[in-house]
């Protein structure tokens, strides 16, 4: 008969607050992202200015890319920095 | 069919306003000319640049968006852009539907927000 080992674990294993993530573009049906609102955009860019990975947004492939492009356009254009420390 | 484009550019913060202004009007006016029907413009005005650009960092922002039949006008735009010392920076983006509807959607705000200032009289409250 096998003893059952309890298992404790030093702190509790982050399964717990893992909520679903979702796009949020599908969620609001927004279809166009605006190169010119930086506001918007600094949403999805680290502090340092660094484009946020989907795994952390939750954003779905098509809308990554749309947000990529139109962060690349705002830099461009000097509405978002290309390298920036301490941003938001 | 005639396609949309918009095109944002900055010019330099030594002009003064109204200069600034004319040179706008001075590209309207070649985009008049090269056969584009302007549909909106918007000045942004003097605004801080993220990074600083030759040297400068804040631009007059002005953006231009219209519609074509040309398919050269973009390029001689560009060449317009290139010669003008005053434009430290330029950027034309062709629409695609989406995008069309969001401009709509952008200008009849725009309009709205001149409409609604002259809010109408607040109907004074008859507490019966």
């Amino acid at each position: 008969m096998s003893v059952t080992k309890e298992v404790r674990y030093l702190n509790p294993p982050q399964a717990e607050n893992k909520r679903k993530k979702y796009c949020r573009f599908k969620k609001t049906g927004i279809e166009y992202i605006d190169y010119k609102d930086g506001d918007f955009l600094l949403k999805f860019i680290n502090e340092q200015g660094k484009l946020l990975p989907r795994r952390l947004t939750g954003t779905s492939l098509k809308f990554q890319r749309k947000v990529a492009q139109a962060v690349k356009r705002a830099r461009h254009l000097a509405i978002l920095p290309y390298v920036a420390d301490g941003l938001k | 069919m005639s396609k949309h484009y918009e095109t944002v550019f900055i010019l330099t913060p030594v002009l003064s306003e109204e200069q600034a202004k004319e040179t706008v009007k001075k590209f309207k006016k070649t985009l008049t000319d090269l056969g584009a029907k302007v549909l909106s413009e918007e000045f942004w005005g003097l605004k801080k640049l993220a990074y600083p650009i030759d040297k400068k960092s804040t631009g007059f922002y002005q953006l231009f968006e219209y519609t074509t039949d040309n398919i050269t006008l973009v390029n001689e735009l560009e060449v317009a852009f290139k010669r003008d010392e005053r434009v430290m920076r330029y950027m034309t983006i062709a629409l695609d539907k989406h995008a069309i509807a969001y401009a709509e959607k952008r200008r009849a705000k725009r309009k709205g927000e001149d409409v609604t200032t002259e809010r109408k009289p607040k109907k004074e409250r008859t507490n019966a």
